[in-house]
């Protein structure tokens, strides 16, 4: 009775945590005819790709994507090779600063992105960097470094100080000690911090809708854009064709990663 | 030089973040006085205040439950945290989009299974619960994670301890779990509140401020976008961020239990 009780209870968690991605998912495969049926039909009656076809025809979705896709991977390799080092000095080479630059870190983290449109917006209109790719992976990239950091550090904590202090013996430099042992050792670690980075920058919006305009824009930005050519007319096959492109990739990774991502984020919660 | 390795995060953070932060910030102390006569902004951090309440106190409680659901021994927990974990995961202005389309007056889903035709994100009070429900949606799977992080620091012992002295499942839970659990609740508490406040997303693509839904970002947003006055929206979020920090400190103080000690 109690497996029982648990297991409903864990169903009801579950659907409740994908029911609007699913909804998504039903919607992009119906017909024109379905959408506008009243009342609307849950299982599609018949199944179409029509609207997955479209926004690659009608609209430049893959140019979407594309963009996405560069400005995600720039702020990912610049967070990562910035914070890597960062993580590093802060946790193995015994600054004497190390605790309040830690909590120097956590005050940068607690920005919400409403105080930060002011000076963003100001940064890259003096800098000429609005609708810039550049501006943008500058952007991510700095947004991402606190945390980029203190993942790594929680990462770069548990590692044995021994196989490092064997390395200085062997003459290693401490560069070649974090190229060479620390960074292929941590490669999971690494890479768990890459994809929650990587999905920041993939799904952040209010500074790219800010920042980017016309065929530059990111995929959420795309998204929110979309319409028909009246207020009646929205095009929710193609819209939610368009979610679950982007959402897959994300659902996907996060199941795929779901150890690493979520003991990392565990991690520093306690410590926080 | 071991100070070398921050070089280059240093200058990221500096350069794109506190020090713009500072100059815009800076620009707008001219204007700080006409905030406080601004009745556009008192609208926006009166709706800000009521999405920030409603939404973490329904995170907190739901994120308990998930948390405690989820911290139980069966099959397949890691694929269930996995799964509980996604909507936080997931684009918020893309899922608005989702959310938009579900909340839809004639086609929409919420209106078929309650049987009514409300036309919900076009007034005032349907507007506001269809993003906080959204909003729930979307971020009690990240204070249910902070929660499941306090609740596996627990220690085991405590609990046997407990079962020796034949405490039943809810002695349990306000006599141990709960006090434990004050340090992550407060943290869950403090970090939910400094985002609440900056909710932009959701508003901008459901309803884009429209029926009373326009939230301090959104307000801060179009001053500086639209109306293209930089002064102004500088001191608009140099008085909302005060009060950001101000209310997220006094929050987790009280939570953390240390404004009565």
């Amino acid at each position: 009775m109690k497996r029982l009780s648990l297991t409903a209870a864990v169903l009801l968690v579950v659907t409740f945590s994908l029911a609007p991605f699913l909804w998504s998912v039903l919607t992009s495969i119906k017909t024109a005819t379905e959408l506008r049926s009243i009342p609307p039909t849950y299982v599609p009656h018949t199944a179409t790709l029509t609207n997955y076809s479209d926004i690659f025809n009608r609209q430049p979705f893959a140019r979407y994507m594309l963009n996405s896709l560069i400005v995600g991977a720039g702020s990912t390799a610049l967070a990562l090779a910035a914070g890597a080092l960062a993580a590093y000095a802060l946790t193995r080479l015994r600054l004497r600063a190390a605790g309040t630059i830690e909590k120097g870190l956590l005050l940068f983290s607690l920005f919400p992105a409403a105080v930060l449109i002011v000076p963003l917006f100001a940064l890259a209109r003096t800098f000429g960097l609005i609708n810039s790719f550049l501006g943008l992976i500058l952007v991510h990239a700095a947004l991402n470094l606190p945390f980029a950091i203190w993942m790594l550090s929680s990462f770069f904590r548990e590692f044995p100080t021994e196989l490092e202090e064997a390395a200085r013996v062997d003459g290693f430099s401490r560069l070649q000690i974090l190229t060479r042992i620390v960074l292929p050792i941590s490669a999971p670690a690494i890479g768990a911090t890459a994809i929650l980075v990587f999905i920041f920058s993939w799904n952040e919006f209010v500074i790219s809708n800010l920042f980017l305009s016309g065929h530059k824009v990111t995929v959420p930005v795309a998204i929110s854009r979309l319409s028909g050519a009246s207020a009646y007319e929205i095009p929710w096959g193609q819209i939610s064709a368009a979610v679950v492109l982007t959402t897959l990739p994300v659902v996907a990774a996060v199941l795929a990663f779901q150890r690493w991502i979520i003991s990392g984020l565990t991690a520093g919660a306690v410590k926080g | 030089m071991r100070y070398a390795y921050l070089v280059p995060a240093g200058l990221l953070l500096l350069g794109i973040l506190a020090i713009p932060l500072l100059v815009g910030l800076a620009s707008g102390a001219s204007e700080l006085g006409q905030v406080f006569e601004d009745t556009d902004f008192g609208k926006a951090a009166l709706t800000t205040l009521w999405f920030a309440v409603a939404t973490v106190v329904l995170e907190l409680i739901l994120g308990l439950l998930f948390a405690l659901l989820l911290h139980q021994t069966f099959r397949l927990r890691g694929l269930a945290r996995a799964l509980a974990l996604v909507p936080w995961a997931l684009p918020t202005a893309v899922m608005a989009m989702s959310w938009k389309w579900i909340f839809d007056p004639t086609a929409g889903v919420v209106n078929n299974l309650l049987g009514t035709s409300i036309t919900w994100l076009a007034q005032p009070q349907p507007a506001f619960w269809a993003i906080v429900i959204a909003d729930v949606w979307k971020t009690t799977p990240f204070v249910m994670i902070i929660l499941l992080a306090g609740l596996q620091s627990i220690p085991r012992d405590l609990y046997e301890a407990l079962n020796i002295d034949g405490g039943g499942p809810v002695r349990r839970f306000f006599w141990v779990t709960l006090p434990l659990l004050r340090p992550a609740i407060a943290l869950a508490l403090t970090f939910r509140l400094i985002h609440a406040f900056g909710i932009f997303d959701l508003v901008y693509v459901m309803t884009g401020g429209q029926a009373d839904t326009e939230t301090l970002a959104l307000f801060i947003y179009k001053v500086i976008v639209k109306f293209d006055d930089p002064a102004r929206g500088a001191a608009l979020t140099l008085v909302t961020a005060a009060g950001i920090f101000l209310f997220a400190v006094v929050a987790g103080a009280l939570a953390r239990g240390r404004a009565r000690a």
